[in-house]
């Protein structure tokens, strides 16, 4: 284009920045960051068409432009409102949206189970999240939750129909990243379901990003399932070369195994980009290689602080040098304890990357 | 310099006199003491014959509870691990199979449990953060042992008897707590 594009000038809770025309204030407020920027549980900025589901995001808009300073009659949703030119936009700093982002909170726990001590989300889940910044310790509905049987999308990838909060965030991958959409969601209104038609398998080598975008625990990957929680997992970066993706990973790991791989995640917990380009990862990258050989180690993950995963990891720490076998003329020490021996937990024998789906009492007992 | 305390006492420096030099007299005191205590009430028993009774908020070993029909509660959520301040506790989850829903309440249980008592400080942080009132502490406390294997906590050694086919021990393990319903 040869117009240039007009540089608008936003106020977000008191905080001015400047972004290009065309812009929503949901990116408006992600360019200055921290508690400005409002909760999104269905807007994907890498997912086109995404946004404008459920509701979070909702922010007071006190003036609308500096040509027509009018306050917006009703609060808007801030991933589907391009900015104008001297818009005041109150996100934390309004009552209204705190009032009314609880009230949204309470409808998405609506039908939501409880079940986040089974559920392998648990710990990186965006509503989890949500519902701790802005839920209530209660729940006011009365009535049966909906519940559906879990079901199988393809051999890797569990459907938890139950967790679902109908952001289209999958099906939108679905549309996006693979040549053929083969899921979809099914009915209207309060029935409406996620589902694979005639539960067609999905084999499209990109299916796997469903999983990184799912804001919740509907959609979680299969041979991850309940072989550890997400925060006594230890994220390192790595990267293989890849023909199909760009090969950038986390991988989730306890002491050497690979337990899960995913994609790099940025600070709203978005796949991260590279280059420009987002960096979505095939399938074979996500369930096939879970051995450490596989990858190129690229440094730990940072992760913040505040979350879970954080927990337990120290890495600032630096180890202190082994001096027993100095003292000892060079040989190790012969009484130290393997933990083996008195532990049945984490068993050297029973690897638990190298079984494809969930470990059963089978896998124990033998 | 200001003294902290108006409790200040001055040493006597005066020489001794002849009685207090010969010690006796001091003695005597001494030992009227040590045998008055001989009539008093004794401050230990003799465990293990005698035992104290707990209070009802005594913190001591971990119980792996059963619901009523003998399903065990835990789901091997982690909570409890994350909770623990000592790191005493790990675990191993497995899913349920469709045979084995007698024994388990939810789709994922725990296939492995341990507590290493010798780190457990027994804080009670594991059974608040526990959202299946699947552990809790009970009224006893870790025997000892000759080894570090006896410390190692299982689940056989932390799981409570079933109540349908060991009620009587079910009783007794549940102690004064009140039956979970939920």
């Amino acid at each position: 284009m040869a117009e240039q594009k007009q540089i608008l000038k936003v106020t977000i809770d008191n905080i001015s920045v400047e972004v290009e025309q065309g812009t929503t204030v949901l990116q408006a407020a992600r360019k200055i960051g921290g508690d400005v920027a409002p909760p999104a549980m269905c807007y994907y900025s890498k997912l086109n068409g995404s946004g404008g589901k459920c509701r979070t995001c909702l922010v007071e808009i006190a003036a609308g432009s500096s040509a027509d300073p009018r306050p917006m009659p009703k609060l808007v949703a801030s991933c589907r409102t391009p900015v104008m030119d001297g818009m005041v936009v109150k996100n934390i700093t309004s009552e209204k949206v705190i009032d009314a982002r609880n009230g949204v909170v309470e409808f998405l726990l609506i039908n939501h189970p409880l079940d986040c001590p089974v559920c392998d989300q648990a710990g990186e889940c965006d509503l989890q999240d949500l519902s701790f910044n802005h839920g209530k310790a209660s729940t006011r509905f009365e009535f049966e939750r909906r519940t559906f049987e879990k079901e199988d999308v393809g051999p890797n990838i569990q459907l938890h129909m139950n967790r679902c909060i109908l952001c289209y965030r999958c099906t939108y991958v679905a549309d996006q990243l693979t040549n053929e959409r083969v899921h979809g969601v099914l009915d209207r209104g309060d029935h409406s379901e996620i589902s694979t038609y005639i539960s067609k398998a999905i084999d499209n080598d990109f299916s796997g990003n469903m999983i990184d975008v799912c804001p919740v625990g509907a959609l979680t990957d299969k041979t991850f399932r309940f072989k550890n929680r997400v925060w006594f997992t230890k994220p390192v970066d790595a990267h293989r070369d890849c023909e199909k993706c760009c090969g950038k990973v986390t991988l989730w790991r306890r002491g050497r195994d690979v337990l899960r791989v995913t994609a790099r995640k940025d600070e709203w917990n978005e796949v991260q980009s590279f280059e420009g380009n987002t960096g979505w990862i095939c399938n074979e990258c996500r369930f096939d290689k879970k051995h450490i050989g596989d990858w190129e180690y690229d440094g730990e993950t940072n992760i913040k602080r505040h979350s879970v995963i954080a927990q337990g990891k120290y890495p600032w720490l630096v180890m202190p040098k082994e001096i027993l076998p100095d003292v000892m003329g060079g040989r190790d020490p012969k009484l130290m304890m393997d933990i083996h021996d008195v532990s049945e937990v984490n068993d050297p024998i029973i690897d638990l990357s190298k079984i494809k789906g969930p470990s059963t009492s089978k896998t124990f007992n033998k | 310099m200001q003294a902290l305390t108006n409790r200040l006492k001055l040493v006597n420096r005066k020489p001794m006199t002849f009685v207090e030099k010969l010690y006796l007299w001091n003695i005597l005191k001494g030992m009227a003491i040590t045998f008055r205590h001989i009539f008093k009430r004794k401050a230990t028993i003799n465990y293990p014959e005698q035992k104290r009774t707990f209070s009802p908020v005594f913190r001591g070993l971990q119980v792996l509870n059963r619901d009523e029909e003998g399903k065990e509660r835990c789901t091997a959520c982690g909570l409890c691990a994350v909770a623990c301040p000592a790191e005493a506790i790990t675990m191993e989850a497995a899913e349920r199979s469709s045979n084995e829903t007698h024994l388990y309440r939810e789709e994922k249980f725990a296939a492995r449990f341990e507590i290493n008592m010798l780190r457990c400080i027994f804080c009670g942080l594991c059974e608040e953060a526990c959202p299946k009132n699947a552990i809790y502490l009970s009224q006893t406390f870790a025997p000892s042992n000759y080894s570090r294997k006896g410390f190692i906590y299982k689940k056989d050694d932390l799981l409570i008897p079933h109540p349908k086919e060991n009620p009587d021990a079910y009783a007794k393990a549940l102690g004064e707590r009140k039956k979970i319903t939920n």
